[in-house]
């Protein structure tokens, strides 16, 4: 067959269609920052970057933007999941890796995936129904507290069950990319399979598990409706975890309604969601690098 | 050697009961939304669309959220697939073997896909603002749209590089130009794969509320144009859910549960496609 000019034509032109849309796609994260930075730049213009992120009087009206607050809240929240989260989620990952058949691992993985893709506002109800009054009629009052029930602890429980699929996941793949020869060894030498676990695969995937809690908790830190309706939302620095919080991205959601009728009000939203969005992508970022590290030895 | 084989115990038992600790949690979110919502769903719900005083406890559904939903994730899902398609196709066909380009796109598509949806929605409100438009079913398709963009990106590249390399080998030798195998072959051959990747995100893009509070707004009415509001479902549940009136936090519960039913319904279709499709392809 005679390749005809039309077709080397299509051909070359769809090819640079293809790489212009391939570098517009991945240049995204890019083009957000920017935009969002354009549009916060009236608020750094008028107050220096230290002011905003360490200073804790919340007062828009007044022209008093402190997020200490809301990123310390951030970070209670977010602090709180990971806590619950890891080890249920290593044993578990390890569990289904290392201990139980094959089969019931095939028959769990597609349930953990059905947890992923449940949406945030349903986690909320589930929190407001059952979390929430648990601790306020129970939790709280054990440790002699009072509490609305709206509280970190509320939060940091939702949030820890929906990075459950995330951390699972990425552990499950880089368990079962530790060499088979090594568990093999360790058992040959009369070890028993937990001290293989333990000193042989843990150690070996150790960098991937880390990896994997990283990416959980830049998806906890961005978490936003589910953290809403059960966080209590007061804008104050929590000091326990049966204290309220304000995460940012509540924050954000929270007050879509006035910004533009208070001054400099956008602007200093749309620059939390910038200070967001920089944590995330640098979270991301890290455990990406070691991912791709992992990945590369098992080839 | 007796501790060894306490310890082997033990972490056994502690193990099996973390794993259970989460599917129970699965199953307990699960069955609270079905008793919950289920008592208080009717088929006012899904036919009839919020009459005056709705949020005060009187007559009405949710149909405005239902149809929101559809239309904006319908057209999020057609826009999406505008972008990932071909970023799909470049980087499995066009781009050369090991480039930096493709393993650069790759990387960044992955950090995208982490990015939170809150930001995609303070983004499109920018996009919104630079414009002059007002929170509208367009600002919430492209809000979506990008949101959605690196999930199905990123599932439709892996679908294409499991294909079996022979059948790139097989059309190149008959003359086809890259163009060509992309459009008879590739797009064939991965059928299955690709409306897998369709319907997930698709599913994702249904369900979040953070992306569009912004970006679409809120309506009682079915969305006529792509310059009106529209509601969605996510934030129907979480607006009646913030009444302090116990009739229309049941209707909540109840919004949720078809939230939750058609997300269900989403993914069983999407492994029913998979498997139904399967036969058309070479293996």
């Amino acid at each position: 067959m005679i390749i005809s000019p039309k077709r080397i034509f299509y051909d070359r032109w769809a090819g640079r269609l293809l790489l212009a849309l391939t570098i517009a796609g991945s240049l995204l994260v890019v083009i957000i920052a920017a935009g969002l930075y354009l549009r916060s730049r009236p608020i750094l213009a008028d107050y220096p970057l230290a002011d905003l992120l360490f200073s804790s009087s919340w007062r828009p009206l007044r022209g008093e933007f402190g997020f200490f607050p809301f990123i310390a809240g951030t970070f209670w929240v977010t602090g709180t999941a990971v806590l619950i989260a890891v080890p249920l989620c290593l044993l578990t990952a390890i569990f289904l890796s290392e201990y139980c058949p094959p089969r019931v691992r095939e028959g769990v993985k597609p349930l953990i995936d059905l947890l992923a893709g449940i949406p945030s506002v349903v986690f909320g109800i589930w929190g407001v129904l059952t979390i929430v009054p648990l601790i306020q009629e129970r939790i709280a009052p054990f440790f002699g507290i009072s509490s609305s029930g709206y509280t970190v602890l509320a939060a940091g429980v939702v949030l820890a069950i929906m990075v459950f699929p995330v951390i699972i996941h990425v552990c499950l793949e880089v368990l079962g990319s530790v060499r088979r020869g090594l568990r093999e060894a360790s058992l040959a030498l009369g070890a028993t399979r937990w001290q293989t676990v333990k000193k042989v695969v843990v150690r070996r995937a150790f960098p991937g598990i880390v990896a994997a809690v990283v990416l959980g908790v830049s998806r906890a830190l961005g978490e936003t409706m589910a953290v809403l309706m059960v966080a209590g939302n007061v804008a104050r620095v929590p000091s326990s975890v049966f204290d309220p919080a304000y995460p940012l991205p509540a924050l954000i959601a929270n007050n879509y309604g006035e910004m533009l009728s208070i001054p400099l009000y956008d602007s200093a939203l749309l620059f939390s969601a910038l200070v967001l969005l920089a944590v995330v992508v640098f979270f991301n970022v890290v455990s990406r690098i070691v991912l791709v590290r992992v990945e590369k030895r098992i080839e | 050697m007796n501790w060894r084989a306490t310890e082997e115990k033990s972490a056994k038992i502690l193990m099996a009961a973390a794993t259970a600790v989460i599917l129970s949690s699965l199953l307990l979110i699960l069955g609270t939304v079905f008793v919950k919502g289920f008592s208080s769903l009717n088929l006012d719900m899904i036919t009839r669309t919020p009459e005056g005083g709705y949020y005060l406890g009187k007559e009405g559904g949710i149909l405005n959220a239902i149809v929101g939903s559809l239309y904006l994730t319908g057209g999020a899902t057609v826009l999406a697939l505008f972008l990932s398609l071909p970023v799909a196709i470049y980087l499995n066909l066009y781009a050369r073997r090991g480039s930096r380009l493709a393993s650069a796109a790759r990387f960044s598509l992955d950090v995208l896909w982490g990015v939170p949806s809150i930001v995609y929605g303070a983004f499109g409100f920018t996009l919104l603002l630079a414009f002059g438009l007002r929170a509208s079913l367009l600002g919430g398709i492209i809000a979506v749209a990008l949101l959605i963009f690196p999930i199905m990106c990123r599932a439709m590249d892996e679908s294409i590089r499991m294909m079996p390399a022979g059948l790139f080998t097989a059309s190149y030798a008959l003359g086809a130009t890259r163009l060509e195998t992309a459009l008879k072959v590739v797009i064939r051959q991965c059928l299955p794969g690709l409306l897998t990747a369709l319907l997930i995100a698709f599913g994702r893009g249904i369900g979040d509320a953070a992306s569009v509070i912004f970006t679409a707004g809120f309506s009682d009415s079915i969305p006529v144009s792509l310059f009106r509001p529209a509601a969605t479902l996510p934030l129907a549940v979480f607006f009646q859910l913030s009444t302090p009136f116990p009739e229309v936090q049941d209707r909540a519960y109840a919004s949720a549960l078809i939230l939750t039913a058609v997300i269900l319904l989403i993914s069983l279709l999407s492994r029913l496609l998979t498997r139904k499709l399967r036969k058309n392809i070479v293996k």
